[in-house]
């Protein structure tokens, strides 16, 4: 996919102008972080289960070559491919070649942020394929030609209202008279809409929540069903996901299912957890006739061993970008990328460079709401950090912040100086500010006022008149 | 009680020192009623967090040096700000990984550091204090102090223990006001944005008086109600819990000026 994050600041201003996103972005506050905060409460253990959840993933990424192999044997044991992909381009291409294989005209598929990652719908379209994205969120935005903006919630910026035209407009053979205005009527529509296409597929694609080395397990969890029936029906199902998603065994996937929808959508459990094992064995009654998985790399090895490392603990749960006074602001596609919120303020330079994805990590008050909520302990806020320090050593921060960065900690690392000049600039700023009590406007502070005013210093400043005090002068 | 009165070195932090010093004389009132012996070296600036959020290391361990040596030989360091407490508590030692000497001297000064009204509470068994301030108040909870170092119910508690005070809390009053260091300055217009929803629920609160533990977020919530004008008045906690709320709040203009005594001021 192709990024927009250079133009950050710009997606923001856009974003904070539009009336109707925002009226939309206040149904991520609502809607997901109560009912996290009361799933956690019913489950006294949360805490210790995050402890555990974060401790399964450090072993396996310490062993991710062993379990990876391990999981690739059980995956070929039981009758399927893995197809190992350094690069988007080459998972793309691998996925091709399997349709191809088969003359599939229509493909299926469940939600994947993988796909998205290496813009999978384009490039079988390009082939001529027919795509057809199977969960709502996803089928709606597909009908928009729009990207995710939230990682469980696709369509997360879209207002009810938007979503009734979308439908009217795009279902144009059903009668025009028909109610459509409740989430239910909407969530039938697009059900009948879909019918059909699963049964027309050739091909069923899902992502994958987790991968287990020990059966050869792709795991996923859904609302919808959609994902059974995109796997379930078609004669092949291709399961794509990155590298990190693997697990030692069953029992570590479902100590992680546990904090997983919690922190995702509040629930005990995702209304479906389905696994599957290889293709259909003949004593099934259904599934597919061939089962591939893509290993996706694209970047995420060199994390490993980095600073960057904990990333790769993610469960896409989408807790940090629910709980981000940031992302609250201005919605995931301001962030340019697949990876939206304090996750993809980590991610998104790890994958596509920090030169390109240099604001994502700068645009963070380091307020650490969201390494307070998420499941997997991941330190995000420090990670934007090492960023932010990479960014510094490589010179990319802009020359005005540096400069004035340089000259700042030149006086700071020298506090007598510091304390002479501050004392003066103070008392003038004081004079200045005096009768109102602070600035609507100052030289070189735009930003801030701009917005807001600025309250005016009270005069002497501290150290003033603490040794003032210490010498029995005028302050007390 | 303890033999001898704990000597506290106070880290004024730099917006105390430069923009509102009552609030660092505040701090000074408050541990000195606690039977503290305060004092304040000459040798620091800043925490260093400008640098450290900025990505700037070097400049960062050389600040932070700085402050581990101008606080070196205190039973305590405290600063009348989370934040500033939080990066010499939680983040010095981080910045040393590869000295052993100098990381067991940021170890041990972070051991000693705390946030004020966290100190008064926690570590000297503060309960009571006594003010005559009176009215209705809401209470911001920085990010730093609540996320990094608990601080959360121990102002409410000292507030609740005034006689004259009454909370009225605001919806979302954890939940970041949009200050973030340089983040109001690089990114203004998202900053704006999370300001003014924090300046829509302190005004449904119906205090009469925002307070919070942090200068910065303070300057920035009090700029943003001004320019609205609401006529929320803006304190750190710090004044209210020593009485020294008589003089103007953050942003006000001071009617013992000259200016305004000769009723000039337009």
């Amino acid at each position: 996919m192709q990024s927009s994050s250079p133009a950050f600041k710009d997606n923001a201003r856009a974003a904070l102008a539009d009336q109707t996103l925002q009226k939309a972005l206040k149904n991520v506050k609502s809607g997901f972080i109560g009912k996290r905060a009361k799933a956690r409460e019913r489950l006294p253990e949360f805490d210790d289960l995050r402890d555990a959840a974060r401790d399964i993933k450090n072993h396996t990424l310490a062993n991710l070559d062993f379990y990876l192999e391990r999981y690739e044997e059980k995956v070929q044991a039981s009758g399927g491919q893995v197809h190992w992909a350094a690069t988007a381009e080459e998972a793309r291409a691998e996925i091709l070649k399997i349709c191809r294989d088969v003359d599939a005209k229509v493909v299926t598929k469940g939600k994947s942020m993988i796909s998205e990652e290496i813009a999978l719908n384009q490039h079988l379209e390009g082939a001529g394929l027919e795509v057809v994205e199977t969960d709502l969120g996803e089928y709606i935005i597909q009908l928009r030609k729009e990207v995710p903006s939230h990682i469980i919630a696709p369509a997360v910026h879209l207002t009810k209202d938007q979503i009734e035209a979308d439908f009217r407009h795009h279902h144009d053979k059903l009668p025009a008279e028909r109610p459509l205005s409740e989430p239910v009527q909407l969530v039938a529509e697009a059900r009948q809409m879909l019918r059909q296409r699963y049964l027309d597929a050739d091909v069923g694609i899902t992502g994958a929540n987790f991968l287990v080395a020990e059966t050869g397990t792709s795991i996923i969890v859904t609302n919808e069903g959609n994902g059974d029936l995109t796997q379930t029906l078609p004669k092949v199902h291709i399961v794509i996901a990155s590298l990190e998603k693997v697990v030692p065994n069953l029992e570590d996937a479902t100590t992680i299912l546990r904090v997983l929808a919690r922190s995702a959508t509040g629930q005990e459990f995702s209304a479906y957890t389905t696994f599957s094992t290889g293709p259909r064995r003949p004593e099934d009654p259904d599934g597919p006739e061939q089962y591939h998985v893509i290993l996706l790399d694209n970047g995420r090895s060199q994390m490993l061993g980095s600073e960057f490392q904990d990333m790769l603990r993610c469960i896409r749960c989408g807790a940090c970008m629910n709980h981000c006074p940031v992302y609250h602001s201005v919605g995931g596609h301001a962030y340019g990328w697949v990876y939206p919120g304090p996750m993809g303020a980590v991610l998104t330079p790890s994958l596509i460079g920090v030169d390109e994805a240099g604001h994502l990590p700068n645009a963070s008050t380091f307020c650490g709401r969201c390494e307070a909520v998420c499941p997997m302990r991941i330190p995000l806020p420090r990670m934007m950090r090492h960023w932010r320090e990479r960014e510094f050593e490589r010179h990319l921060s802009p020359k005005a912040v540096r400069f004035g960065l340089a000259a700042w900690a030149f006086f700071a690392r020298r506090p007598q100086l510091y304390h002479r000049l501050m004392g003066v600039k103070m008392r003038l700023l004081a004079a200045f500010g005096r009768n109102q009590g602070r600035f609507n406007a100052l030289p070189f502070a735009g930003g801030w006022t701009k917005h807001r005013d600025f309250p005016a210093p009270e005069g002497k400043t501290f150290q003033q008149l603490w040794a003032e005090r210490q010498r029995g002068g005028p302050a007390s | 009680m303890a033999e001898k009165a704990q000597r506290v070195g106070l880290f004024v932090t730099c917006l105390v020192d430069l923009i509102r010093p009552s609030v660092g004389f505040a701090a000074v009132k408050l541990l000195e009623q606690a039977g503290c012996r305060v004092e304040v070296p000459r040798a620091q600036t800043c925490c260093g967090q400008p640098a450290y959020n900025s990505g700037d290391r070097a400049d960062t361990r050389a600040i932070a040096e700085q402050v581990i040596d101008a606080f070196a030989g205190f039973d305590y360091v405290v600063a009348p700000s989370g934040s500033c407490a939080s990066m010499i508590k939680k983040h010095y030692p981080g910045l040393f990984a590869d000295d052993p000497l100098l990381r067991a001297k940021a170890e041990d000064l972070a051991e000693r550091t705390f946030e004020l009204v966290s100190f008064l509470t926690d570590v000297l068994g503060v309960e009571v204090v006594e003010s005559s301030f009176s009215g209705a108040v809401t209470y911001h909870d920085s990010c730093s102090g609540l996320r990094e170092l608990g601080v959360e119910a121990q102002p409410r508690k000292l507030l609740n223990n005034l006689p004259g005070v009454e909370i009225r809390e605001m919806e979302e009053s954890n939940v970041c006001c949009g200050f973030g260091g340089t983040f109001c300055v690089k990114y203004p217009d998202i900053s704006n944005k999370m300001v003014t929803n924090k300046a829509d629920f302190v005004a449904a609160s119906g205090a009469g008086t925002l307070l919070a533990g942090d200068l910065g977020c303070l300057m920035n919530m009090a700029g943003k109600l001004q320019r609205q004008g609401a006529a929320v008045r803006v304190r750190h906690v710090a004044e209210v819990l020593a009485d020294m709320a008589d003089g103007p709040a953050i942003g006000e203009p001071d009617p013992g000026s000259e200016q305004n005594k000769s009723g000039s001021a337009a």
